[in-house]
């Protein structure tokens, strides 16, 4: 019993923590982005919190979590359903690591994730009704579905597939997403000039660097939390872990993004942060200090070619998920089969079928509904709006009524 | 009585200000201003560089009586000035009348 209110504490924090992450994507998106899309870009993310935790609990989690089934495909009825003793209350002997609902919570807290990574991509151009409709189909359905392969005791699971806290299920999940999103879209006004990728800066970098150091700081319990309980040797391994990798991608990236482009730029230092913590992710309880800091260096390392990588495609990706969530996840799940206590030629042999696996369901799944959408109410504002800025025409309303509004 | 318009560098306001005070002009206006010149600033962001000729400057507005002129744009000119390209420039004008608002008298005596 003492244990497992020590246990359970420390996954409400973790909770918690998640919970602070979407402030710190919401603010790492709008400081990348310009100051007339700031409020449609808070709204987003307000609202993938809000319908997230809602349609998780409608549906999600009996999804992601159904119990038997066929591995594929499971689902355990609507709404929560706790387990009861005899005399009423509240099974305790449900999990040793934390209670029914705070089973619920935790896992809620991730699930609105995804969405949110497709929102910084899709930002300063695609209209706000079809983002919800997509985020609500992708979080209530996607998601959870994705996630029960795995975590749920799937078919992948099964496989001995591996991803400690998602640097596939949540990170990929939305970063494939992200990529058809963007490609359905088309690039922002002004990106590509003569096939060249133009600087659009953003508005407000000490909001981007305070987002990424509360992301930072949520990722204790995005992996802390992953562990499922209060182990003393597995959850501070897991925060070191996580720690070094993000140290080790921002210094790495920060290095090689100034040899490259003969700057400091603080927004590429910021994004080597977030694929340290991406990469790290997928294999945090299993790697040793020197494997976790390898791991985050290198992802430090891709970030700067993914994002001119990026460019090169001729995407448009304000704020850099593509390479951070997708590229660093993919680069994160294949690294359990490279590093640490799970190395190994099979073990990296079924990291890439998951790849594969996530891979073709998210970007099929998403295609599907982007598609859809964009055939029937279309995704994408027109160009005027687009000029004179969201927050204006979706919205009628400015994010910072009383700055001058600058013209790019 | 005259008016004297001056763009300057933001760096050099202090200084400005500062020798303005010591020839007696204490009242003026300023704000500060965009403007586009020859100067370009090399700048790169996410691996993309780009230049910008956009320049931030500061813009004051002076009116002072006719004697005075001279001694005016002359300690801007002193205080404003490092020698290089893009330390501004001073325009001067005619002003044809002088209002105090709060006892409504006009004149070269209002500027005092």
């Amino acid at each position: 019993m003492e244990i497992l209110t020590i246990n359970n504490v420390w996954m409400m924090i973790c909770t918690a923590l998640v919970f602070f992450m979407h402030l710190g994507f919401a603010l790492l998106e709008i400081g990348l982005t310009r100051q007339k899309n700031t409020l449609n870009i808070l709204f987003k993310n307000v609202f993938i919190v809000t319908i997230g935790l809602l349609l998780y609990c409608l549906v999600g989690f009996n999804l992601m979590y159904p119990g038997e089934f066929n591995g594929f495909f499971g689902f355990a009825g609507f709404g929560l359903d706790s387990p009861l003793t005899a005399d009423g209350g509240l099974d305790l002997a449900y999990n040793e690591g934390y209670t029914y609902w705070t089973d619920f919570l935790f896992q809620g807290m991730f699930a609105a994730t995804a969405a949110t990574i497709v929102s910084g991509a899709v930002a300063e151009r695609m209209k706000i009704v079809p983002f919800m409709i997509f985020a609500i189909i992708y979080v209530g359905f996607v998601y959870p579905v994705a996630g029960s392969w795995k975590w749920g005791g799937g078919f992948l699971d099964g496989l001995g597939f591996y991803d400690f806290a998602g640097s596939t299920l949540v990170h990929s999940v939305g970063g494939w997403a992200a990529v058809v999103a963007v490609c359905l879209l088309g690039p922002r006004i002004g990106k590509f000039k003569d096939g060249k990728p133009q600087a659009i800066p953003g508005h407000n970098i000490p909001l981007a660097t305070a987002g990424v150091l509360i992301l930072w700081l949520g990722w204790f319990g995005f992996n802390g939390g992953s562990v499922l309980s209060a182990d003393p040797a597995l959850t501070s391994l897991t925060l070191v872990t996580t720690c070094l990798a993000a140290a080790a991608g921002g210094v790495v990236c920060m290095l090689v993004s100034t040899a490259m482009y003969k700057n400091l730029d603080l927004t590429m230092f910021l994004n080597g942060i977030l694929g340290g913590l991406v990469g790290i992710t997928a294999g945090a309880d299993q790697m040793s200090p020197t494997d976790a800091i390898i791991i985050g260096a290198i992802a430090g390392a891709i970030i700067v070619f993914a994002v001119s990588f990026v460019d090169k495609l001729r995407l448009d990706d304000p704020v850099g998920a593509i390479a951070v969530h997708l590229i660093c996840g993919i680069w994160g799940t294949l690294a359990v089969g490279l590093f640490g206590n799970l190395a190994g030629m099979d073990q990296f042999v079924s990291q890439l079928i998951g790849v594969a696996c996530y891979a073709a369901f998210c970007i099929t799944t998403s295609f599907i509904i982007i598609y859809t959408l964009k055939k029937t109410i279309g995704i994408r504002v027109s160009e005027r709006e687009e000029l004179e800025g969201l927050d204006a025409h979706e919205h009628g309303m400015d994010a910072y009524p009383d700055f001058r509004l600058n013209e790019h | 009585m005259k008016k004297i318009e001056a763009i300057i560098r933001k760096s050099k306001f202090s200084e400005v200000k500062k020798a303005l005070h010591e020839i007696g002009v204490n009242f003026f206006s300023y704000w500060d201003v965009t403007g586009l010149g020859n100067e370009k600033t090399g700048h790169v962001y996410r691996g993309v560089s780009y230049s910008t000729s956009d320049i931030q400057r500061r813009y004051l507005s002076i009116v002072v009586n006719d004697d005075f002129a001279e001694t005016t744009v002359q300690a801007i000119i002193k205080s404003a000035s490092t020698g290089d390209v893009g330390d501004g420039k001073i325009f001067v004008s005619d002003v044809t009348e002088c209002y105090r608002i709060r006892t409504g008298e006009k004149g070269g005596e209002t500027l005092k």
